[in-house]
């Protein structure tokens, strides 16, 4: 698992953070199968060996562990910036899976929980992606695709501590796009609607529910266009569109 | 937190019976392992691809783990074509992945949407039987995860008790979480085959028993419909992996098989579409248009899995489902046994769509593993009324002829008739009862055959 490679300059890498999520694994494939080297950054290394092997197994690539957790911001500095250096030219863009649903109910009276769902979604991201803009400024190349969601769209009583550090997020996003656009480059915001995931596996009353892979092939379409804002599966901007239509008025009285 | 499941109506591939049970879908083995010790359910059972076809893989009212998103693999030697995978890795990504660099499965039953876990569970029989033995002569080794949540490393050498209770075993010895297995080297995706006819059973026996040696694989069809003296007339179907240097120039890439164009039975047929009039009608026109033809170059899809090209074939079969029932009879009397099962069934009036034939090797210590030396005859039966009696008929028959019938087929074999058949049953139990004393680990088929306390 080194990253020299006698072909130098052909290598591309792309840098995945919170690579065993379930999106993350798939996104991880999709750039595999078009032959990136992969550097899979997580938490739980037992649980990235064995993803690591199985894409050198399938595709042949070459993949790096990263010890990352988006709950400890002040080692992301150390831990990323050697990463990033390390990787080099060879590193194209990093795509941050981070994310957690959390219990909303929990969230309104235990504030562990509700704090554990902003920082994991919010401030775990902004912290990387701080990192990571200032190096691939500096590159004045390169791309930032990060998955926020619909959720951030607008803040629903089943969901809102996630919604609104989605939505925390998805602003970011674009300021950090307006800020980079002058350093060449990208920053793709991704929304997935339902994705049938642990996130969402067992609930009841979910509907036009995306497979992983569906979504991985959307998020690698959307970086290879250099798209700003996706929704995944494309409907879902249709949908949003709607909800956001709805007046307040008659939203705040609704069972969402 | 418990994790989260969805409580379904589920079936095997014969899609009878149907089951309510609460599945669930680990994405690591942390979440595998904390699901399987939780008690959140009275007991679980591990869940593939659904190919078993009757309730080997159902837990009803209970837990069933679905095995889909753990489907890695860990590790591989190109020199010794060893494998090491996790247990849902499936034969068909195995082939896709592993053919390209002349690879192929040591042991393929007649689909390759199987996981390596249901392989093990069912310890799977191919054409190959013959010659090299069922797929757990090409396990190496695997890892057990057992009900008290403890791991276990297991193969011939080390905890040989476990392994052969577990090969076989129909998952109830514990979750199997990865398994290394030996490849089989090959130079093409292509088989050359022989094709012959066989005017009636003794013939297409003869022919087995008289050049079965010289081939690796080796099957036939047969017309269960035709009566008198073309009773079991027969197409076998023969052959060997090609050498890349026989096939013909037109094949560029020797490893890689034309792509398959596949399609999906869209509705269940009605009930009526299959009857002994039309399979009667099918079967005259298969045993017609196959011509005796040698040294056919046949890829490997074709050849191993014809069926694999139309996705929800069970389809086929109308909403009440089928069942499919393979038996295994000893060498000896093997004329006289097969015989009385296909007159018992053309008695009765009921016709398989498709009857396959085929030689056993030897068999191996595996506690419930199948096969036996001799014949193995499996039917796809559609289920209406009368087919239950005829199938306990049948076991008897089976029975009394020393034969067995496949477990991962079977729907409604008796628990008697089960223990009589299996004779290693009782050690089989006092493993699966060290391993898991409270049997959290039980299935539907496990209790209809009180392999467990119900």
């Amino acid at each position: 698992m080194s990253r020299s490679n006698p072909e130098g300059t052909s290598v591309r890498s792309v840098l995945i953070l919170s690579a065993t999520s379930a999106i993350a694994a798939a996104v991880a494939r999709e750039f595999a199968a078009h032959g990136f080297n992969l550097i899979l950054g997580g938490r739980n290394q037992e649980e990235l060996g064995p993803l690591a092997s199985d894409l050198s197994l399938r595709y042949g690539v070459q993949t790096r562990l990263l010890a990352f957790d988006a709950l400890d911001p002040l080692a992301h500095s150390r831990l990323l910036e050697s990463c990033l250096a390390e990787a080099g030219k060879a590193l194209k863009g990093v795509v941050v899976c981070t994310g957690y649903l959390g219990d909303q109910a929990k969230g309104q009276t235990d504030w562990e929980e509700a704090r554990r769902i902003i920082d994991t979604n919010f401030t775990g991201c902004v912290s990387a992606l701080n990192i990571i803009g200032n190096h691939f400024e500096r590159k004045g190349a390169g791309f930032i695709c990060a998955i926020s969601s619909v959720a951030g769209d607008r803040g629903r009583q089943s969901n809102y501590l996630y919604g609104s550090a989605k939505a925390g997020l998805t602003a970011y996003l674009q300021g950090l796009r307006n800020r980079l656009y002058h350093s060449k480059v990208k920053v793709i915001t991704v929304k997935p609607g339902f994705v049938d995931t642990p996130m969402t596996y067992g609930r009841q009353g979910l509907f036009l529910v995306a497979s992983p892979e569906t979504v991985a092939k959307g998020i690698f379409q959307a970086i290879a266009k250099g798209k700003d804002v996706v929704y995944l599966p494309w409907f879902w901007r249709l949908i949003m569109l709607m909800v956001r239509c709805i007046p307040e008025a008659v939203f705040k009285r609704m069972r969402t | 937190m418990t994790d989260s499941f969805l409580t379904q109506p589920l079936s095997g591939w014969g899609r009878f019976p149907v089951e309510r049970c609460n599945v669930y879908r680990p994405e690591s083995t942390r979440q595998l392992a904390g699901i399987v010790v939780s008690g959140d359910q009275p007991c679980f059972i591990s869940h593939g691809l659904g190919r078993s076809y009757g309730d080997a893989a159902l837990n009803k009212d209970g837990g069933v783990v679905g095995h889909t998103r753990l489907n890695r693999f860990l590790a591989f030697d190109a020199h010794t074509g060893v494998l090491e995978c996790e247990a849902g890795a499936s034969l068909d990504e195995i082939l896709h992945y592993f053919l390209p660099r002349g690879f192929f499965l040591p042991v393929t039953p007649g689909t390759k949407f199987v996981t390596i876990g249901g392989a093990i569970a069912a310890d799977v029989h191919g054409k190959n039987h013959h010659q090299d033995g069922t797929f757990g002569n090409f396990l190496l080794d695997f890892k057990l995860l057992t009900a008290k949540g403890e791991v276990i490393s297991c193969s011939p050498a080390s905890n040989p008790e476990v392994f052969w209770a577990t090969l076989g075993g129909m998952g109830l010895t514990g979750v199997v979480l990865s398994a290394r297995i030996k490849l089989r080297p090959v130079e093409s995706a292509y088989v050359l085959v022989d094709y012959q006819k066989a005017e009636n059973l003794e013939d297409a026996l003869g022919r087995m028993t008289e050049s079965d040696a010289s081939y690796q694989y080796s099957v036939a069809w047969i017309d269960c419909l035709a009566t008198g003296r073309h009773m079991g007339r027969a197409v076998l179907m023969r052959g060997n992996h090609a050498k890349a240097s026989e096939l013909p120039s037109s094949i560029r890439n020797p490893l890689a098989a034309p792509h398959l164009h596949s399609f999906t039975l869209p509705f269940d047929f009605p009930s009526v579409a299959l009857n002994s009039l039309t399979i009667g009608a099918f079967n005259t026109l298969y045993y017609a248009i196959h011509r005796n033809a040698a040294r056919q170059v046949v890829d490997y899809e074709k050849f191993f899995y014809p069926l694999d090209a139309i996705h929800h074939w069970n389809r086929m079969y109308g909403r009440r489902g089928f069942v499919q029932y393979q038996v295994a009879l000893p060498l000896e009397n093997g004329v006289q046994s097969l015989k009385e099962v296909l007159t018992r069934l053309a008695r009765s009036r009921r016709a398989s769509f498709l009857a396959v034939l085929k030689r056993f090797g030897e068999s191996n210590p595996g506690l419930l593993s199948f096969p036996i030396r001799g014949y193995t005859l499996a039917l796809d039966l559609p289920v209406a009324g009368g087919l239950i009696p005829l199938l306990h008929e049948l076991d008897r028959v089976v029975l009394d002829h020393g034969g067995r019938v496949y477990l991962a087929k079977d729907t409604v074999m008796t628990p008697e008739s089960f223990a009589a058949m299996y004779p290693k049953l009782e050690e089989f139990r006092r493993v699966k009862n060290r391993l898991d004393p409270q049997h959290r680990i039980s299935s539907s088929m496990a209790r209809r055959l009180s392999i467990v306390q119900k």
